[in-house]
């Protein structure tokens, strides 16, 4: 576990990236989380996504996979990997401060 | 992050349980960010057959790990009940169909390509394969295209 300042807080991660605890994250830690993805600016696309990640992460317990960010947030898998080429839902995951999504599909 | 960059999965049965682990690995790499490319060749082919990718049967002949005896297996019409009910299972946990997950796949970007050695034998042509499907290559071309990746085969 590594304590990480930011947004001027301190939050704490897993050696992966993720936060340990989601209800540390907050809104205006996003867009410097999405500069260490490589990903700058955030646009309302990313958002919908982030948001998304968020609500089904607190009402399921884990992060949808790319399948069920496909099928019900309103973006299509196409555009998932054009906003987060290097795996829309494990490093929207890491942006939106929930842990790693579990599912193989 | 992880140390695999590039896998190239091939694909050389046409049963549902010769098919679906290459799909479900390609995905699974691309959902971790890795470059992935699919090729298929001799009966996995029919995963991108236009006609026959929505009719991918399970073996029930041969399977020793359905549990159903060889005599009864053989029998006419058993192929396709165990097929409709894996497919019914698959459906309630949210797993897509062939069609639909090859679909998919390319959605992320993956590469889909045919073998020319099994289109010649099978007589086939690019028209006979789903649109994603990006080309039709020879297995010299399958190398150069896996080189400094990982290569797996189902």
């Amino acid at each position: 576990m590594i304590t990480m300042s930011i947004a001027s807080t301190e939050v704490e991660q897993n050696d992966e990236g993720f936060f340990v605890h989601p209800e540390q994250w907050t809104e205006d830690m996003a867009p410097e989380l999405a500069r260490r993805e490589g990903i700058d600016p955030l646009t309302d696309a990313h958002w919908t996504v982030l948001r998304f990640m968020r609500a089904e992460y607190f009402d399921k317990g884990t992060g949808p996979t790319v399948r069920v960010l496909g099928k019900s947030s309103g973006v299509s898998v196409k555009e998932l990997y054009q906003l987060f080429p290097k795996g829309p839902a494990k490093v929207a995951a890491r942006i939106a401060g929930i842990p790693k999504p579990r599912g193989c599909i | 992050m992880t140390g695999i960059d590039k896998i190239s999965i091939i694909i050389s049965k046409g049963s549902l349980d010769g098919i679906y682990p290459g799909l479900i690995m390609a995905n699974g790499a691309r959902a971790e960010g890795i470059e992935v490319n699919l090729f298929f060749t001799f009966f996995g082919l029919d995963a991108i057959h236009r006609a026959r990718h929505d009719h991918i049967k399970i073996a029930t002949v041969g399977n020793p790990g359905l549990h159903v005896p060889t005599m009864l297996g053989g029998l006419p019409g058993v192929s396709t009940v165990v097929t409709k009910y894996m497919n019914h299972k698959m459906e309630e946990l949210d797993i897509p169909s062939i069609p639909e997950f090859v679909e998919m796949i390319a959605d992320t970007g993956a590469g889909l390509y045919a073998c020319k050695a099994s289109v010649d034998l099978f007589g086939m042509e690019k028209n006979d394969f789903i649109p994603q499907v990006n080309d039709i290559i020879t297995v010299g071309e399958f190398y150069e295209m896996a080189a400094g990746g990982e290569i797996i085969f189902t």
